[in-house]
C-alpha cells in the first residue's frame, strides 16, 4: 500500500538540542522555509536525559536575547567539587588543578528536558511545525539513492504484525533535506552511516551509558549551584566513568553515574554500580532523609573526533549525538549539538538557495569552534584505556600543559561491543541488596520513568539470531543483557528446566545500550509505536 | 444529530503520581499531561455515530487553563468538527464544571452530550448525572455499548451485577467506559488539519458561573506504603493468620 505523502523542505528527525536548534536556525534564515520535527516521544524532552550542566556558547548564537525570554535556564554554578572515592574515604581534588574545560562556573545546572520545551516552544513560534508520538520508522530513498526522507510507523499493528481495529497507516515525509538529529545511536542514523559508510576511515565509535536520579533533599544538605564531580570507587581501576550531582533549584539534586560501554567484565551491571555508588558517605550524606522522585538512563556518545563520521550523505544530514558531537572531558554535548545544528541550518539554506552541495556543511563544521574544542578534547578519553591513574596523569598533561594541543591523536582501537571478556575469567560481582531508601531494584526504578508501550504490538527490540541469547550469550557471558540493560528488559528464566531468554520490551525506556553492547550485535532496536518509552518530566 | 463531548486534561496515566511537599495537591509541573482516558472513548464513539451517518456534527468542549486546549485539539484531529474551550484557571470541582457544561449544552443544543465515566485525577464520577439532573436530561452511564434506534439509544452499562441494557430518550447524557471502543489514533495529516478547524475560547468568569470549589481540601498525602508480604508454611497457618491477625475471616 502506498503511504500518504507530505512534502517539506527540511524535515528534522528527534526534538532535542541538535534538530530544534536546526529547525530554530533555519526559520531565522529563511521564514518562508518548511519545518517540521518528528519525536517519538509522546511530548517534546519526554525521552531527553542529561546531567545536565549548561554552556550558553551556542545559545547566545541562536538566541542572543534568551536572558529576556521566560527560560528554564535558572541555576548558575556557584561551587564545584571534584572527589576521588576509596570504599570508605575521599579525597577532594583543588579546582584550579582541574582542565580548563572542566571548569564550570560560567555554566548553568539545567534540565535538558525543559530546555528542550522551551526550544521547542521558541521554534512553534518561528513557524516550525513539531510533530510529538510520530517516530521516523524508515528512511525513504530516491532512485539515485539519496535520501529522500522518512516514513513514520505504521500504528495499530498487534504482536503478529497484524492489523488491528484501530490501525493507523504510517505517512512519507517527503523533503529537500532531511536532518537525523536523534541522539546518540539513533536507529536510522546507524543505517545512513553504514548505507553511506560515513565511518570509514575512523575510529570505531565509543558509548556510555549514564544512569540519573533526581533527589528532593534536606534543605540543609542543599547548596543550590553546587557542581560535583567524583571518580574512583566503586569501579575499578580499569573501567572508566564518574558520577556528578548537581544542585539545582527546588532542593533537588541531579545525581548521576556514567560508565564507559567499553568495560570488559560480563558481570558488572551498570545499574547497581550506581545503585552501590551512593552509599559511599560522601554522597550518602547528601541524600539520607531525603526522597528520590525520578530515574532514567541513555547511552551518549565518547568517541570525539576520532570516531566522528562523515555527518553529510546526498539528501541528508546528521546533527548532534546522531553523528557524536559530545565533547568527553567537558561531559558536555548539549552546546555542542546545538551548534551542530545551527550549523546545518546554515549549509541546508546555501544547498537550497544556491544549490550548494550538503558537503560544504563539512567545511563550515572545521570551521566552528564545535571542531576546535572537539579537536583538543580528543585525546583525554582514548587515554583513559590505560587505567584511571594513568588517564588521569596523560589528561592533567594534555589538558593543564599542553592544552589539546599535543602533535598526535590517541586511537579509539575496539568498538564497545567487542570489549567483554568471558565470564568465567572475570571475577563475578556481589552488588549489595537495595534498602529501598538509598539503593533501589531495577523495578521500582523503571516504574519512576513512567515507561510504557502499548502491549499488542511487535517487539521492539529485534534479535537476529534468536537462540543466540540462550545458546552462546549465556555460556560465555552469562548473558551480560541481563546487567547492562538498565532497566530490566532482559531476563533469562528457567522453567521446568529449560532456560528462556525474556524480553519485557513493555520495560524499555529507550537508552539504546543493548544495541550497542550486545556482544555479538545481537540485538536491533527498532522505533515501537508512537508515543511508546518512558515519559521523563525534568531530566 | 449533533453531539457535544466534554473532554478533560489529566495526568497521563503511565506517570507515577508525587504529592506536593506541603501536601496541598499532587505535583503537575514537569508532569506528562494527557486526555483522560475515558474520554477518548467518548470522542471514539461520537465520531464512529458520525462516520455511520447518523451525527452530522461533534462538538468537542474541554474546560481548563489555556493548555486544555491540547485535547480539544486532539480531539479534532480524530474527527471532531469544532471546539470550545472554557478557560478557567485553578480547580474546577464537577458541580461547577457541570454548571459550566449546561449553559453550553443550552447555546449549542446537542441531542447528546458524551463524556468519560469519570476523570483518572480526582476519581470523582459526578459531572455526568449533575449535568443530567440539571439538565433533567436522561442518563445512561458506565456505557460498553451503545446503539443509535430512531429517537432513543439502546446502552449497555457495565453494573456490578453484570451487564444492564436501557433505552433513553433523546436528548440525552452518556458516560462512557473503557470497554466501549478502541480510540483510533490521530494521524499526521489530521493533526494539521484539525490546527486549522474552529477552535472558540470562552471565559467561564463571562459565563457568569461561580466556580469557587464548595468542597474545603484539607490535605492529600501518598497512601500509606504497602508492607512486605511473608511466606506461610501451610494452609492450616495461612487460616490462622488471615483470621486472627488480618481479622479478615
Amino acid at each position: 500500500m502506498t503511504k500518504e505523502v507530505m512534502e517539506y523542505d527540511v524535515v528534522v528527525v528527534g526534538g532535542g538540542p541538535s534538530g530544534l536548534s536546526t529547525a530554530i536556525k533555519l526559520k531565522q534564515l529563511n521564514p518562508e522555509i518548511n519545518v517540521c520535527v518528528l519525536e517519538k516521544a509522546s511530548e517534546i524532552g519526554a525521552h531527553i536525559l542529561s546531567g545536565n550542566v549548561f554552556e550558553t556558547k551556542a545559545l547566545d548564537e541562536l538566541i542572543p536575547n534568551w536572558k529576556e525570554i521566560n527560560n528554564p535556564i535558572k541555576t548558575k554554578v556557584t561551587k564545584e567539587k571534584f572527589l576521588f572515592l576509596g570504599k570508605n574515604k575521599s579525597m577532594s581534588w583543588p579546582t584550579w588543578l582541574l582542565p580548563k574545560v572542566q571548569q564550570n562556573h560560567n555554566n548553568y545546572i539545567i534540565s535538558l528536558a525543559n530546555l528542550c520545551r522551551w526550544l521547542a516552544e521558541q521554534a512553534e513560534t518561528l513557524g516550525v511545525e513539531i510533530f510529538p508520538g510520530f517516530p521516523a520508522s524508515e528512511i525513504i530513498y530516491n532512485d539515485d539513492g539519496s535520501v529522500k526522507g522518512v516514513a513514520t510507523q505504521d500504528m495499530g499493528i498487534d504482536k503478529a504484525g497484524n492489523k488491528k481495529d484501530n490501525f493507523e497507516s504510517g505517512i512519507e515525509l517527503h523533503a529537500k533535506v532531511t536532518v537525523f538529529a536523534e541522539g546518540c545511536r539513533g536507529h536510522l542514523g546507524k543505517q545512513l552511516i553504514k548505507k553511506f559508510e560515513l565511518d570509514k576511515g575512523k575510529n570505531p565509535q565509543q558509548y556510555g551509558i549514564g544512569l540519573k536520579e533526581i533527589w528532593e533533599i534536606d534543605e540543609n544538605q542543599h547548596e543550590e549551584g553546587l557542581v560535583m564531580h567524583t571518580a574512583g570507587w566503586p569501579l575499578d581501576n580499569n573501567t572508566y566513568g564518574g558520577s556528578f550531582m548537581y544542585h539545582a533549584e527546588n532542593k533537588q539534586i541531579f545525581l548521576g553515574y556514567v560508565i564507559g560501554l567499553d568495560y570488559k567484565n560480563p558481570h558488572l551491571s551498570p545499574f547497581d554500580e550506581f545503585q552501590r555508588f551512593k552509599t559511599h558517605p560522601a554522597i550518602k550524606k547528601y541524600i539520607e532523609g531525603g526522597k528520590r522522585i525520578s530515574y532514567g538512563a541513555r547511552a551518549l556518545i565518547e568517541g570525539g573526533i576520532q570516531s566522528l563520521p562523515k555527518m553529510y550523505m546526498p539528501g541528508a544530514l546528521l546533527v548532534g549525538c546522531d553523528a557524536g558531537t559530545l565533547n568527553m572531558p567537558k561531559i558536555k554535548g548539549s552546546h555542542t549539538a546545538m551548534k551542530s545544528g545551527m550549523i546545518a541550518a546554515e549549509t541546508i539554506i546555501d544547498h537550497i538557495k544556491d544549490n550548494k552541495d550538503l558537503s560544504i556543511y563539512e567545511d563550515k563544521f572545521k570551521k566552528s569552534w564545535v571542531h576546535k574544542e572537539l579537536h583538543e578534547a580528543r585525546n583525554v578519553k582514548p587515554s583513559f584505556s590505560w587505567g584511571l591513574i594513568l588517564g588521569i596523569i596523560f589528561t592533567g598533561i594534555d589538558q593543564i600543559l599542553f592544552r589539546g594541543k599535543l602533535p598526535f591523536t590517541l586511537k579509539h582501537k575496539h568498538a564497545d561491543h567487542e570489549a567483554l571478556m568471558s565470564a568465567d575469567k572475570m571475577p563475578k560481582i556481589s552488588y549489595p541488596k537495595p534498602d529501598n531508601v538509598i539503593t533501589f531494584d531495577k523495578t521500582s526504578s523503571v516504574y519512576l520513568t513512567g515507561t510504557n508501550h502499548t502491549d499488542n504490538q511487535p517487539v521492539h527490540l529485534q534479535l537476529k539470531d534468536p537462540e543466540l541469547p540462550i545458546k552462546y550469550n549465556l555460556e560465555k557471558y552469562d548473558e551480560a543483557a541481563q546487567r547492562y540493560c538498565p532497566a530490566g528488559v532482559y531476563e533469562v528464566q528457567t522453567e521446568n528446566n529449560i532456560q528462556k531468554f525474556v524480553i519485557n520490551s513493555q520495560n524499555c525506556i529507550h537508552c539504546k545500550t543493548c544495541d550497542i553492547k550486545e556482544p555479538s550485535q545481537n540485538i536491533n532496536w527498532v522505533t515501537p509505536e508512537g508515543g511508546g518509552g518512558p515519559k521523563y518530566g525534568n531530566m | 444529530m449533533k453531539i457535544l463531548v466534554a473532554v478533560k486534561r489529566v495526568i497521563d496515566y503511565n506517570v507515577q503520581i508525587r504529592v506536593k511537599e506541603d501536601n496541598s495537591g499532587v505535583v503537575t509541573e514537569n508532569v506528562k499531561m494527557s486526555t483522560n482516558p475515558p474520554d477518548d472513548n467518548a470522542i471514539e464513539e461520537a465520531v464512529k455515530i458520525k462516520e455511520s451517518g447518523k451525527a452530522k456534527e461533534i462538538v468537542a468542549v474541554t474546560i481548563g487553563e489555556d493548555k486544555a486546549q491540547e485535547t480539544v485539539r486532539k480531539a479534532l484531529a480524530v474527527g471532531a468538527d469544532r471546539g470550545i474551550h472554557v478557560k478557567v484557571d485553578g480547580l474546577v470541582e464537577p458541580l461547577a464544571v457541570s454548571k459550566i457544561l449546561k449553559n453550553i449544552v443550552e447555546k449549542e443544543k446537542p441531542d447528546l452530550v458524551f463524556m468519560g465515566k469519570q476523570a483518572i485525577d480526582d476519581d470523582c464520577n459526578q459531572t455526568g448525572q449533575m449535568l443530567s439532573a440539571l439538565l433533567k436530561w436522561p442518563q445512561a452511564t458506565f456505557a460498553s455499548k451503545i446503539e443509535v434506534k430512531e429517537k432513543t439509544l439502546e446502552v449497555t452499562r457495565e453494573v456490578d451485577e453484570g451487564l444492564e441494557t436501557i433505552e433513553v430518550n433523546v436528548p440525552a447524557i452518556i458516560t462512557c467506559d473503557l470497554r466501549l471502543n478502541e480510540p483510533r489514533y490521530a494521524s499526521l495529516p489530521n493533526i494539521m488539519k484539525a490546527k486549522k478547524k474552529p477552535l472558540e475560547l470562552i471565559n467561564a468568569t463571562d459565563l457568569g458561573i461561580d466556580t469557587k470549589p464548595r468542597i474545603e481540601q484539607i490535605k492529600v498525602e501518598e497512601p500509606p506504603k504497602r508492607k512486605a508480604g511473608i511466606k506461610v508454611a501451610n494452609v492450616a497457618e495461612l487460616v490462622n493468620k488471615l483470621k486472627n491477625e488480618a481479622k479478615v475471616i
